[in-house]
């Protein structure tokens, strides 16, 4: 019983009991969330669990005619056990609220690196066209962020270390970051259920100095960076027809300065050029046409790039400043 | 004593195996629900064993491989979910005892009764057939696109559980209507004991809810025979759609599964107490508040599906508002027991086990809904504990707790007073073992639905096998004493525990018609003066 021990002396004192070793600044605060309402919730217990077995012990049947009191309720005790858990939930609530904000803030300086899931491994891009299976070099101290999407079925990226968990599914681009604080190597797990080896679906993050991190992203470097093959494609595929890369337009608006900025479409809606509108422009032209342009002059490229080269055009469109 | 003057009672008044097939009677379907849900109480149950045998050790063990391993967990969970916990105490205790409740004669429509028992039969034959031939891996929420890509047999299993679905919402139907048209002269809704209240707050979110998940099943049975595209990304479909249409229905089914548990524990306290039940209107008013609130919050199972973060925001919010009448109910029974006459009959040791278990499930369902710590505990062992914490330590234990206080008036038997306590003993000890170390590898950061896991999560692990083989022996002693008890039972008295509901007003067993002269109610259900 090593583990209850554990629970009753120091674990519960020091932030995060049993929680893998914090190493950002979010996990910290995620710990010591952790351990209010780990308190919070043993004082609760206490109170439910030790009320009952003192009343139990205090109030067991003496005779078979023992007399009860008629209680039928007490309006300002239920006020009190409906209002002060309300005002907990409602500090646990906005607590936890903030720090997932935080979570959700991408820095604008990070390091960005792609991650494909697929049944059962992971795959990790980086903008030098390095890529790497299943084992994960970021910097310390530098912002990372995540660019996600799978190949298959839905997985889930998940450090615990970090305290960060974000589902990883086919047909979008989800994101996630983090700037970890210390050296060392940790545990990715995939969380989300997956298949036959979906237990086996790991992959190391490596956290290393700067240098050795630069060191590591030229070993085997060969051929074209992202954004170069990128660039290939655009050629290749023929988008270059109709897109421009200078400015002026064409059939089709200018890739040239596009990257973060407000589009206005034709049905008067907006959105900003991200992934995700990238992604869709390629694989569905029609869902929004920017406002001055035809709709229905681009097909679609559905089946005709895969994976791997719309990320490669993301990356080019975003090199076009 | 306890018999009507003919010495006629529902269970000898008609003879073989016709009559049970082709009876309208509430009582006997009830207890043909109860045959079939302990038949597949005890396959689920295996299935559980199995998985924790497999996860005795790091690396392969009984169960051999991964697919092996992902099948029995998908059984065990669409068995206990669809098969035991959701059928479980509305269609046995709730079929058998809500008509005696509130005295009447049978529900409002007993061939529909009979109906729906046999459509129940037919989705869980369909479901176990599936065992014969693919089998199914995709656990029991059939998640797109791993649903629609894996080869297994997962079209019959969803149309089993839309069958099964579809007798969840006739017994709902039949139970509202009979609650509103067959009250006995003078049970005004006030009076309706909180079995009552409980069963019927879970009828309406089985009316409600379950045809959503019967239609999401659909469209998924049809995308996998006709490749049409509504949940699959490759033919433009979104898979966190179905999510979103999933837990549209089982967030209330969490409450389907739950609620009817919190009316026997009502029951339970407020008998075993000798002492009004405390807050009567509140309990009764909070069941279908979590009812009413259980609609809005199915977001908190999707935090890092992908939803918008205002999404989050809003569905951390509501989940936190559905806590309040379950911390109501909480406090509501404690101060029942307040100057009580405490007996500690095997029922009230069950229903002061679920108080027990109750609690530490609701404060960790509690920190489950905090987005920011759920990103860490989502879809880890964590969640695992929490909700067998509320699933077997709530429902199960309530339905135990049930099956011991109603047993001598539904077979006219006394059972062993002491065997009960043991096998109490047992599965409450058993059930800790096996699930608070859970809470632990949750915190370390363990995935769930893992056949292997690394070599740092063992020990805890060893422990929760062994745990689990301590509620399997729990149960056995149960099945024996039950057992024993019809076979050899002391007979029972009309009231044996002094109750001051309806249904101990008649003999034990009751007669085919429920009561020799319809009841007239004067007084509210729990009047212990």
């Amino acid at each position: 019983m090593k583990w209850m021990l554990l629970l009753s002396n120091n674990a519960m004192a020091e932030g995060g009991a049993f929680m893998p070793p914090a190493v950002t600044d979010i996990a910290g605060q995620v710990n010591n969330l952790y351990s209010f309402i780990l308190w919070a919730s043993f004082i609760s217990c206490v109170i439910l669990i030790g009320g009952m077995i003192y009343f139990v012990l205090k109030y067991k049947r003496r005779t078979n005619n023992d007399k009860t009191p008629y209680i039928s309720h007490n309006t300002f005790l239920e006020f009190l056990w409906s209002f002060i858990p309300l005002v907990f939930f409602l500090a646990f609530f906005g607590w936890g609220w903030w720090i997932y904000h935080q979570m959700r803030i991408m820095p604008d300086n990070a390091l960005e690196v792609h991650v494909f899931g697929r049944q059962w491994s992971w795959e990790f891009v980086y903008k030098s066209g390095k890529t790497s299976g299943n084992e994960f070099v970021v910097p310390v101290n530098k912002p990372v962020k995540l660019i996600m999407t799978s190949k298959d079925v839905i997985h889930s990226f998940y450090v615990p270390s970090m305290r960060i968990k974000q589902d990883v599914v086919p047909g979008k681009y989800t994101t996630l970051s983090f700037t970890s604080e210390k050296l060392g190597e940790f545990q990715v797990f995939c969380t989300e259920y997956c298949g036959t080896t979906h237990s086996g679906m790991l992959a190391k993050l490596k956290v290393v100095t700067q240098e050795e991190y630069e060191k590591w992203i030229q070993e085997n470097e060969e051929g074209m960076t992202l954004s170069q093959k990128g660039e290939k494609y655009m050629k290749d595929k023929g988008c270059i027809a109709c897109h421009s890369i200078d400015g002026s337009p064409k059939v089709g608006p200018t890739w040239k300065g596009v990257w973060g900025q407000s589009h206005t479409f034709n049905d008067g809606s907006t959105a900003s050029v991200d992934e995700n509108y990238v992604r869709e422009s390629i694989l569905n032209p029609n869902a929004k046409v920017v406002k001055g342009f035809q709709a229905g002059v681009m097909p679609t490229f559905q089946g005709q790039l895969n994976e791997d080269q719309i990320n490669a055009l993301i990356e080019f469109i975003k090199s076009l400043k | 004593m306890g018999h009507t003057s003919t010495g006629k009672n529902y269970i000898n008044e008609f003879a073989g195996i016709k009559s049970w097939l082709t009876s309208l009677d509430h009582k006997r379907i009830g207890l043909m629900y109860m045959i079939s849900v302990l038949t597949f109480f005890l396959v689920g149950g295996i299935m559980a064993l199995l998985i924790r045998l497999e996860l005795f050790q790091a690396g392969p063990g009984i169960l051999g491989n991964g697919d092996t391993y992902n099948q029995v967990m998908t059984y065990h969970g669409a068995i206990m979910v669809f098969m035991v916990i959701v059928p479980g105490i509305p269609a046995i205790l709730g079929n058998f005892f809500l008509p005696l409740h509130i005295g009447a004669k049978d529900v409002a429509f007993p061939r529909l009764n009979l109906a729906s028992w046999y459509v129940f039969m037919i989705g869980a034959a369909l479901a176990i057939s599936t065992f014969f031939t693919t089998k199914i891996d995709t656990g029991w929420t059939f998640y797109t696109p791993y649903s629609i890509k894996t080869n297994t047999a997962v079209v019959s299993m969803v149309m089993a559980a839309f069958i099964m679905g579809m007798s969840s919402i006739l017994t709902g139907l039949n139970f509202i209507v009979t609650v509103h048209k067959l009250r006995a002269p003078g049970m005004t809704m006030g009076r309706i004991p909180l079995f009552v209240w409980a069963i019927y707050s879970t009828a309406v979110l089985q009316v409600i809810a379950t045809p959503v998940l019967g239609i999401t099943l659909l469209l998924l049975a049809v995308e996998r025979l006709f490749g049409i595209g509504i949940f699959n990304p490759e033919l433009g479909g979104d898979p966190v759609l179905f999510q979103h249409f999933f837990w549209f229905y089982s967030h209330p089914a969490v409450y389907i599964m739950i609620l009817p548990a919190m009316g026997i524990v009502s029951e339970l306290i407020a008998t075993f107490s000798r002492k009004t039940i405390f807050g009567y209107t509140a309990i009764a008013y909070s069941s279908i508040g979590i009812a009413a609130v259980s609609f809005f919050v199915w977001g908190h199972h999707m935090f890092v599906s992908g939803q918008s973060a205002v999404a989050g925001l809003v569905f951390s919010f509501l989940t936190m508002l559905v806590g309040v009448p379950t911390a109501i109910k909480m406090f509501n029974w404690l101060a029942t027991l307040y100057r009580g006459s405490i007996s500690f009959q095997s029922p009230m040791l069950y229903a002061l086990g679920f108080l027990f278990l109750f609690a530490i499930g609701g404060v960790t369902g509690i920190m489950l809904a905090v987005i920011g710590l759920d990103v860490h505990f989502h879809d880890t062992y964590f969640v695992v504990a929490h909700f067998h914490y509320v699933m077997v330590g709530g429902t199960l234990m309530a339905l135990m707790g049930g099956f011991y206080y109603w047993m001598p008036k539904m077979f006219g038997k006394m059972y062993d007073e002491g065997m009960a306590r043991l096998s109490f003993v047992f599965i409450f000890i058993g059930f800790n073992v096996t699930f608070f170390p859970q809470f632990v590898l949750g915190a370390m950061g363990m995935p769930r639905r893992y056949f292997d896991y690394l070599p740092a999560y063992e020990s805890l692990n060893k422990i929760s096998t062994v745990g689990s083989w301590l509620i399997g022996i729990g149960f056995l002693i149960s099945l024996y004493t039950i057992i024993k008890s019809l076979m050899s039972g002391a007979p029972a008295p009309m009231n044996p525990w002094g109750s001051k509901t309806l249904e101990w007003l008649t003999p034990s067993p009751p007669p085919h018609h429920n009561f020799d002269d319809e009841p007239v109610v004067t007084a509210g259900p729990y009047e212990y003066k």
